[in-house]
């Protein structure tokens, strides 16, 4: 700890240095380490299991992530994050990328100077009513009470709703999902929102899940995906790739069991392109040649880390919808890799 | 004497009669009973009334706890168990007690490191707690910190040595010059330490090897019960004399050492805890180059000692101002300086008058650790929060885990408590 008193009272004498800071890829390269920011807690999406690893679609995405840049995909520092401190730490530096379901909204890629790289869950704001409620459409909830986060998007998507269908609302402040479902099952209010994905996983943890239904509203698009800050072109491209790899991967039928076989002896050209055993786009992106084949041999493709982490055999239990393939209906849809 | 009245009295007791006890309705549980609880009809009503709202209480919750299942591997699992039936789920507890006591990041095999560090605590604080006990034990209250340190920390075992080394340093200069001049004593010390620390700096990654024999663990992995007892007794015991300081600097003839205490206080004071833990949290990484941050524990240190430096340097400013300007004048009538008056006459009187007032501070200061959680630190209360409310197992259940939050902190708190309590006790001088 000393040391370190040691190394602050240093780094403010250096703080003009510093300003000029390297690029940060060579951050991250000369740390060994991502520094990744994820949420506190969201089953599914990042928490810590029993053992204490972090498990997740977005902790499966910095573990790509680490993977690609750094050949480990254990090489990653999981930073949590509440929705409060979330774009300060990134914007600090103190974390290179942040996965942490963030919405991608207009002011907060431009007027918060960040760069979201994609989209790796497609959501939307839901409502969950108990059943003995009686309610069947959301424009039924006229004077209702409703449990909302604070300093998220849903707390604004859900003002917008209620005044574009001119019908009043009471909001119950919550900080966390955990506690929103405490209030929500104490009668605290009579109806929960958050994005469905939440409200679906969170209703399968209920006593009586049987007892609460989700109202077929979607009152918002909640793109959620990586961001970055803005400014650092180079970095932004990996994270961005990245994902892209991902996805795909899935669509060429590239998996976390076949990914050496395919590398070896792929015919078609863009898997190949993609593992690096053609062309040079990894050291077009600063990287080595087999960048993508790390990153889904470790993690597997977009695919394989949804179904291990929220996919319907999982308690969370979300169908693919709105993030299958496009050539399955869905929206997820990589540019080529040429 | 006793013939003057023999003819008129026909019996005279000349033994006296055994002493009998008392009538069963004016003594034991009887007589307590009707003078504690039923001693007016009011009274008597209000006592009704209180055991009946006991009795609700206990019925709601006796069962509850006494149903509780201890081993299950999920909360689904605890229903199953329960069969519908009322009863707590402390299944939780079992199955996440290191992460409740550790957090979720330290590493499982070196758990026997904070608990060591934790036993050494009490023998490390007992000297400073009981005077009575003798003076020489106060090495090993000087030796814990850097004990503890390497305990949890691990790493190079040369970074606690360096340390110590500087404070030593720091101290025999303090010594040598305090004699001729307090400033030159105080400032040098302070100067041959950072001297010491400076050095060791370069000197410490040569001397430590690859492989250090307790492994380190960085700060972010420190977490559960274990971060608010260190936050706590590490923020206690430096805002102590930091806040005696403080509160001697408001004093002070000096007007520049008086104006750097009121405005550090006034600022302090007037600024919320919670305010001062974002800035440590995300504002000072702003000021700091990315790969040259200071440690988050230790930023989390300095704010809430800073914060509860404050509150204690006016407690103790009370009890300096309760001290009557005769013992002043007193110290300086025996030719004594300011530090030796100060040693020897006012801060012992000043002190003992502030001991509720300190207690009080301390008490809050240890429950306001919990207050790290908003920053994403996981103390007790963000892991209960955070992990274990998030993870697919365990979501739905609060009152268990917030009761065991409850209990632990009530545990430490009551016994500070009664120790001051018996602190005011034994230092009681006054002719009551």
């Amino acid at each position: 700890m000393n040391k370190s008193v040691l190394f602050g009272a240093l780094a403010i004498a250096g703080v003009a240095a510093g300003a000029a800071a390297a690029g940060t890829l060579d951050d991250v390269k000369a740390r060994g380490k991502l520094n990744c920011g994820v949420t506190t807690g969201l089953a599914g999406f990042a928490a810590p299991d029993a053992t204490g690893e972090w498990k997740g679609i977005d902790a499966a995405f910095c573990r790509a992530v680490a993977a690609a840049v750094l050949g480990d995909a254990t090489a990653v520092e999981f930073i949590p994050t509440t929705g409060k401190t979330r774009f300060t730490a990134l914007a600090s530096g103190e974390i290179d990328l942040l996965a942490r379901n963030t919405t991608w909204t207009l002011s907060r890629d431009v007027d918060l100077k960040f760069d979201f790289l994609g989209v790796n869950y497609y959501d939307g704001q839901g409502f969950m009513v108990p059943k003995s409620l009686g309610v069947s459409s959301a424009r039924d909830l006229d004077g209702a009470t409703v449990c909302v986060q604070t300093g998220t998007t849903t707390e604004l998507n859900l003002a917008d709703f209620f005044r574009s269908n001119n019908i009043s609302y009471q909001p119950v402040p919550i900080e966390t999902n955990a506690e929103g479902a405490q209030q929500y099952l104490a009668g605290a209010c009579d109806t929960y929102t958050t994005d469905a994905s939440g409200l679906a996983s969170t209703r399968a943890t209920f006593e009586n899940p049987g007892d609460h239904t989700l109202l077929p509203e979607i009152i918002s698009k909640e793109p959620l995906g990586p961001l970055v800050r803005h400014g650092d072109n180079e970095w932004g491209d990996i994270v961005r790739w990245t994902l892209n790899a991902l996805i795909t991967a899935e669509e060429l039928g590239v998996t976390s069991a076949n990914v050496a076989e395919m590398a070896s002896g792929a015919e078609n050209p863009e898997i190949a392109r993609l593992l690096g055993t053609e062309g040079t786009l990894g050291e077009m992106l600063g990287l080595d040649a087999d960048w993508a084949m790390r990153a889904i041999a470790t993690q597997g493709n977009y695919g394989e880390i949804f179904a291990r982490n929220i996919g319907e055999d999982t308690p969370v239990g979300l169908a693919r919808g709105l993030n299958a393939q496009w050539t399955d209906g869905g929206l997820l849809y990589s540019p080529p890799f040429r | 004497m006793s013939d003057t009245h023999a003819h008129s009295v026909a019996f005279v007791r000349t033994e006296t009669i055994p002493q009998a006890a008392a009538p069963a309705n004016a003594s034991g549980p009887v007589k307590w009973a009707r003078d504690n609880l039923f001693a007016t009809p009011a009274n008597a009503f209000l006592t009704v009334a209180a055991i009946y709202v006991i009795y609700l209480i206990l019925a709601a919750s006796l069962p509850w706890i006494l149903n509780g299942v201890w081993n299950a591997s999920s909360l689904a699992e605890c229903r199953e168990i329960l069969q519908g039936t009322s009863g707590a789920c402390f299944a939780v507890l079992t199955e996440r007690w290191p992460q409740l006591l550790f957090g979720f990041t330290y590493p499982a095999t070196e758990y026997w490191r904070p608990v060591l560090a934790f036993v050494l605590m009490f023998a490390a604080i007992a000297p400073v707690l009981f005077f009575d006990l003798p003076r020489k034990l106060l090495i090993i209250t000087a030796l814990f910190p850097f004990v503890a340190y390497w305990l949890i920390w691990g790493g190079s075992i040369w970074i606690p040595i360096f340390a110590l080394v500087g404070f030593v340093a720091g101290y025999f200069v303090y010594a040598r010059f305090v004699t001729k001049s307090f400033a030159a004593g105080f400032f040098g010390g302070i100067a041959a330490a950072a001297v010491v620390w400076v050095i060791s700096g370069y000197i410490v990654p040569v001397l430590t090897p690859e492989e250090t024999f307790l492994s380190a663990v960085p700060s972010r992995d420190l977490g559960g019960y274990m971060l608010n007892l260190m936050l706590g007794l590490t923020c206690v015991s430096l805002s102590l004399p930091l806040g005696i300081a403080l509160a001697l600097g408001r004093q002070s003839s000096m007007p520049l050492i008086k104006w750097i205490c009121v405005i550090f206080i006034e600022f302090i004071r007037g600024v919320p805890l919670i305010t001062l833990l974002f800035v440590a949290s995300v504002m000072l990484s702003y000021f700091f180059p990315p790969e040259a941050t200071v440690d988050l524990f230790l930023r989390v240190v300095i704010m809430i000692t800073m914060f509860s430096s404050a509150y204690i340097a006016e407690v103790i400013r009370g009890g300096l101002a309760a001290l009557p300007k005769g013992q002043y004048e007193a110290a300086d009538s025996l030719g004594l300086d300011y530090p030796q008056a100060m040693r020897l006459i006012i801060l012992p009187q000043a002190l003992k008058i502030s001991i509720p007032g300190i207690v009080n501070i301390a008490v809050g200061l240890f429950k306001d650790t919990t207050l790290v959680s908003v920053i994403s630190m996981f103390d007790i209360i963000g892991m209960i929060r955070g992990p274990i409310l998030a993870s697919q197992d365990w979501n739905g259940l609060y009152w268990e885990l917030f009761l065991f939050a409850c209990t632990v902190f009530f545990v430490v708190c009551y016994g500070i408590s009664q120790y001051s309590q018996w602190l005011e006790r034994r230092l009681a001088t006054d002719h009551r």
